[in-house]
């Protein structure tokens, strides 16, 4: 998420390459990619499976299957009002965080790819540095200045900062995107009569749609994951959010491994479904972003 | 009101507009487009700006300024002069815990690096399923720490998943005290971190194997290249530029780990297992240290920026022509 690409691509990438004919592999690949996936997905499938089984079973076998199947863990999870209540509030704010920063980052963006001005250069310089700004290491202060606006136990207190430290990120893929989109679209909207903020909002914003997406979404799930900055922000239970809770859940039952597997795994299911979702635009973004 | 010379694509026009509306320019365009050109500007850019300044930049501002006082939150300031900092560089919890930091950004380097680029070279096969084995891959990435945390520490909880399993391939003999033992404690939690990132890793050289152009595998294999040949004299140094990305990225993530450590361990058993961020929320605001905590922070950011400028100046500058090489230089 640091170094920009340009929108020209290198030369050697100028050729789309060429599909290499499929090859059977050796047996040695086929075991390499067993135990690779194996590893990947057995503590994913342990989480799983384990919400479905007692803790004897568990602690009898802790790689066996459910046997029998029993379901009161998850149902017991899937109908208590904290776990759907921190479900609400994590999206709540990763919703607010991502909108924040898709309306401000994208009219600076436009601001700073397509105007000439002294010192645009020097502002955008100011949002790159951002980029190497940890919130580990602003989380103190911000927590002490949140206490004085009076933002603690506020859902705004957790997605303006949020929103803030994704920006540089969003101006690095905004700008250079929104500078490839070729003047005369610009010449033809002014010929028609829009004004150069009619001609962002009704054809750069548009067009610019592929960009804003990938830049939503990544926004989307460093919010949804964040857990300091909730953690300085929160301490009362009604307002945590998912990984908070997952986290209190843990340490609250700690003997009771089933239910905190189904609560863990329940947490799960949104932002792996949002994987699944949108791989196109976490990989491409990310990708994108960062490749030199 | 077609007549638009290329270049002032949007000053002169504008004025055409208004015109046709039906209101005369009283003044010259210039003037009023310029101003209206101010307006806009601050319209499209305060926003951002306010919210980038009020919390990214002034907390850090305000880490710098609250790092000079003796300060626990609810009592008056103390002016301390360099007093919490060298506090922090005498303590050697602390020392330890940035210790910590660099053997896990060592480890990443040694070991992280080249399983992330076998992986990669493995899944870049076109092996039926590749598809589906990506993104198996790459799914641990999008789980919060605090998910991953969760799920490991019940899976190493004593005579768990992982000891079961170990015995039950013959490795009895391997089976640890995963999270107590003050001598494992780290090496685990680094697992831990490469089960979780590995996948960051090799999709970013994927997409880095993507640009090398096939032909170069032919020509060589026409030369009488072996595929190991080919891999280590033409495709890795094509990687180049991905590899030193994904290397200052994975640095700079072991610098600031925190979410993983604190939940699995607080940084114990007895501080092995502490970072530097984990030490920060103990004493800076656990205990209300909120001076002291400042200072830390302040060591934190600088360790990371002096990083990514030394890295930027030397690995990166030849082949990015990025944001953050413009900073520096």
């Amino acid at each position: 998420m640091t170094v920009l690409q340009s929108p020209v691509r290198p030369p050697l990438a100028a050729t789309p390459p060429r599909r290499r004919p499929f090859s059977l592999g050796t047996p040695f690949t086929y075991l390499a990619a067993v135990v690779v996936i194996g590893i990947t997905v057995i503590p994913l499938l342990f989480t799983m499976l384990g919400g479905f089984r007692t803790n004897a079973q568990i602690n009898a076998h802790p790689a066996g299957v459910p046997h029998p199947w029993v379901f009161g863990n998850y149902s017991e999870v899937l109908s208590s009002g904290i776990f759907w209540r921190a479900m609400f509030d994590s999206a709540l704010i990763a919703v607010t965080a991502t909108l924040l920063v898709l309306v401000f980052g994208s009219m600076a963006g436009y601001a700073l790819s397509r105007y000439d001005f002294k010192g645009r250069e020097a502002i955008y310089t100011l949002f790159t540095v951002g980029l190497l700004f940890p919130i580990s290491a602003a989380a103190l202060p911000l927590y002490l200045l949140l206490r004085q606006f009076g933002l603690l136990e506020h859902l705004l207190g957790v997605a303006l900062p949020e929103a803030a430290f994704s920006l540089p990120v969003t101006i690095v893929i905004l700008r250079p995107f929104m500078r490839a989109i070729p003047g005369e679209i610009e010449d033809a909207a002014v010929v028609d009569g829009s004004s150069r903020l009619g001609f962002f909002w009704r054809i750069l914003l548009p067009l610019s749609r592929p960009a804003l997406t990938t830049v939503g979404v990544l926004a989307f799930v460093t919010s949804w994951n964040q857990y300091l900055l909730p953690l300085l922000v929160f301490s009362d239970p009604n307002n945590f959010t998912l990984p908070l809770a997952v986290a209190s859940f843990q340490s609250q039952y700690t003997q009771d491994t089933a239910r905190i597997l189904a609560y863990t795994a329940s947490s799960m299911l949104p932002a792996l479904g949002l994987f699944i979702f949108a791989e196109r635009h976490i990989v491409g973004g990310l990708t994108g972003s960062i490749k030199g | 009101m077609t007549t638009t010379d290329s270049t002032g694509r949007v000053a002169t026009p504008a004025t055409t507009v208004r015109t046709r509306a039906g209101r005369a320019p009283a003044r010259p365009a210039r003037r009023r487009t310029s101003i209206a050109k101010r307006l806009e500007l601050l319209l499209l850019l305060a926003p951002a700006m306010i919210m980038f300044i009020g919390f990214v930049l002034a907390p850090i501002a305000a880490a710098v300024y609250y790092g000079f006082y003796k300060w626990t939150g609810f009592s008056p300031r103390v002016p301390f002069g360099f007093g919490n900092y060298k506090r922090a560089l005498h303590d050697t919890v602390f020392l330890h815990g940035l210790g910590h930091n660099l053997i896990i950004a060592v480890l990443s380097v040694a070991l992280q690096l080249p399983l992330s680029i076998a992986i990669a070279l493995l899944l870049n096969r076109r092996i039926p399923g590749r598809a589906v084995l990506r993104l198996v891959v790459f799914a641990p990435y999008v789980l919060s720490e605090a998910i991953t945390a969760v799920v490991w520490l019940l899976m190493l909880q004593p005579d768990g998943l992982v000891d079961h399993s170990l015995r039950a391939i013959g490795l009895g003999s391997l089976v640890q005290q995963w999270l107590a033992n003050t001598h494992i404690v780290l090496y685990t939690l680094f697992i831990v971190i490469t089960w979780k990132y590995i996948g960051f890793g090799v999709i970013l050289l994927l997409a880095g194997l993507q640009n090398v152009p096939v032909e170069l595998h032919e020509a060589a294999a026409i030369d009488g290249a072996s595929s190991w040949q080919v891999t280590r004299r033409i495709v890795l140094p094509l990687l180049g530029p991905t590899i030193r990305i994904w290397i200052f990225l994975s640095i700079i993530g072991s610098l600031q780990l925190f979410d993983l450590v604190w939940i699995m361990t607080g940084g114990g058993p007895a501080n092995a297992s502490d970072t530097m961020a984990t030490y920060l929320l103990e004493h800076g605001f656990t205990s209300y240290q909120f001076g002291y905590g400042s200072a830390v922070a302040v060591i934190l950011f600088l360790v990371c920026f002096a990083f990514a400028l030394l890295y930027q100046r030397f690995a990166l500058r030849r082949d990015t022509e990025g944001a953050l090489t413009r900073i520096v230089g």
